[in-house]
């Protein structure tokens, strides 16, 4: 494997990340489920290609500048197009909102399909990808996505999102705005979905809209189921196995796939609670790991 | 007029397909409170069953359908069996039943994919002959007349099952309340083999149906994604609504194709599944839900 196939798989795992970033405080610690993440994808990765493409008013020295405005712009196009939908649907409970988010992501792929401006169902080409989505490039927006995720979920706000995931009727009772809340997730996680978009429209050069279709969706989501709900690092973990994964069955072609739907209904069945089961990564967490060993080696001995 | 009428047909013999659809996935919800995204899976095997049962057997184009219904009934049955059945009795939460039903569905797409059958589309050998009917100035269809007819025999069929016989009665027992049919002494577990039965042979007919009319491919199964839509506009989890819900979505689709243009059709079908549920979530003739505490 050369370097470049290794770093191009590592990007791909960026991007996918992001997005699982973010479904990961709307699914893991809200308790939400949507299958219509790859429609603020496209969102995101529309508007950045556009704001890349046409909005050039920055010096070409300062392009990575621009580059960043364009995803800030992705992400907060489709965090407003978030706030819209989850407006009208955050009401509808279980399966309906699941139901709902279905339909928009759908429903926004089928109007890129029809605007002529975005080229229709031809898609968008000729993105630059010089100097946009970079290895370096990635690595900074991930590590910056996870801790800003960390401190949200660490701070009051956080603890109010996963107190409605556990019992939502309760949270209601003792005087937390659930819907403001619920809002505030789905916002935050469209958000990060958007910019993935943009870096995936930077790293491929071009888009079009049936990339985004609810396969897409449905296979972020089951990269957060994977990884543990209520885990960052295993939607980390998740991530990075899953993207890798199917890379290294790729000489399985067609069987992989076949391979990934049984594996899916395996950890459905025998391991629900995922790659870390709600758990983190710490080094506090290894070492109290370390001693329970070495103790349970001296109460043998 | 006249071209309005055949939109009218048209749109009658594609919506009750839709229907034979949407009734099989809104039994499975009336019970067991989550969205079967594996139905696709189950039509798509369906069609295939039917399409080598005519060309490979050469059986006569009924006793296809019969084996096509049996197969895809087995098939769920086997899935409900393999998929969510461990997961019922773990009391497990909606999403994972809906996960699984994504991967039994990745799992039976690419399987198709995978095997010598391969991706390729296949068409259904002619079994009428494609003049249409003329009455006046109105075309019927042949394949469009059978859709209709055989979509509505069966319809009905599932009607007097639910409505008629012990078991409907159980079926209908249950979709209130799976706890109170338990301690009245209702066996949970075949009223579930019984439902996903059902669907199958529904989802086997619709499929070779589908098959016929169009071709057959691995992918057609998400044709049942116009099935969740007719279901939730009819309200989740009844059946007269989801057969209401599909006659009516089937009329919007040929009528938008026939007087817009059908680029906007899927578009139009989305916005109203995305409208029926900001303004009125539980359809035409849903159950109200209830927040459970």
């Amino acid at each position: 494997m050369s370097w470049g196939y290794v770093s191009g798989i590592l990007i791909l795992s960026g991007i996918n990340l992001m997005t699982v970033l973010g479904l990961s405080l709307l699914t893991g610690f809200t308790g939400l489920f949507s299958f219509g993440h790859a429609g603020f994808m496209a969102i995101g990765a529309y508007t950045a290609a556009t704001v890349t493409m046409k909005l050039n008013i920055l010096p070409q020295s300062m392009f990575w500048l621009h580059f960043y405005i364009a995803l800030a712009a992705g992400g907060l196009v489709s965090m407003i197009v978030s706030l819209i939908i989850g407006r009208l649907t955050l009401n509808l409970k279980g399966d309906y909102f699941c139901i709902a988010t279905l339909g928009f992501g759908e429903a926004i792929r089928l109007i890129l399909d029809n605007v002529q401006y975005f080229g229709g169902a031809r898609g968008l080409p000729n993105i630059p990808t010089q100097g946009t989505t970079t290895l370096t490039n990635v690595i900074i927006i991930n590590v910056i996505a996870i801790t800003v995720l960390v401190l949200i979920i660490k701070s009051r706000h956080g603890r109010n999102m996963v107190a409605i995931r556990e019992e939502e009727l309760a949270t209601q009772t003792i005087g937390i705005d659930v819907f403001k809340y619920k809002l505030t997730s789905l916002a935050i996680s469209a958000f990060y979905a958007g910019v993935a978009g943009g870096l995936m429209a930077h790293y491929l050069g071009y888009i079009q809209p049936i990339m985004f279709k609810m396969v897409k969706s449905t296979e972020l989501t089951i990269i957060v189921i994977f990884g543990g709900l209520g885990s960052v690092s295993g939607s980390v973990v998740g991530t990075i196995l899953l993207t890798f994964l199917p890379e290294l069955l790729r000489s399985f072609s067609n069987w992989r796939l076949v391979l990934y739907g049984a594996a899916v209904i395996l950890i459905m069945i025998t391991r629900p609670q995922g790659l870390m089961g709600g758990k983190e990564f710490s080094i506090k967490g290894i070492i109290r790991l370390i001693e329970k060993s070495r103790h349970k080696g001296e109460v043998k001995s | 007029m006249s071209y309005f009428l055949q939109q009218v047909i048209n749109g009658l013999s594609l919506g009750s397909v839709y229907a034979l659809m949407s009734v099989g996935y809104s039994l499975v919800y009336s019970i067991m409170n989550f969205s079967n995204f594996a139905h696709g899976g189950v039509i798509m095997i369906g069609a295939y069953i039917g399409y080598f049962c005519l060309t490979l057997l050469n059986v006569p184009f009924f006793i296809a359908f019969i084996i096509s219904a049996l197969g895809a009934g087995l098939l769920a049955v086997t899935m409900e069996k393999i998929v969510y059945r461990p997961l019922r009795k773990r009391n497990a939460p909606f999403l994972y039943f809906i996960i699984s039903a994504m991967g039994a569905s990745i799992f039976l797409e690419n399987i198709v994919i995978a095997s010598p059958i391969g991706p390729t589309f296949r068409s259904y050998p002619a079994i009428f002959s494609t003049t249409p009917i003329m009455l006046g100035n109105i075309a019927l269809g042949r394949i469009d007349l059978l859709m209709f007819i055989i979509s509505a025999l069966s319809l009905i069929g599932l009607m007097y099952i639910i409505e008629k016989t012990k078991i409907g009665l159980s079926i209908r027992a249950t979709s209130y309340s799976i706890k109170g049919s338990t301690l009245m002494g209702v066996n949970v577990d075949k009223v579930i083999f019984i439902i996903f039965l059902l669907g199958g042979f529904l989802a086997g007919l619709a499929g070779m149906l589908f098959g016929m009319k169009y071709t057959v491919y691995p992918q057609i199964g998400n044709i049942t994604t116009k099935s969740f839509i007719a279901a939730v506009f009819g309200g989740l989890g009844s059946l007269p609504g989801a057969v209401i819900g599909s006659i009516l979505l089937g009329l919007i689709e040929t009528m938008t194709s026939g007087y817009l243009s059908s680029q906007y059709r899927d578009l139009l079908a989305f916005a109203l599944l995305i409208s029926v549920l900001v303004f009125k979530p539980t359809g035409l003739m849903g159950k109200t839900t209830e927040d459970k505490a």
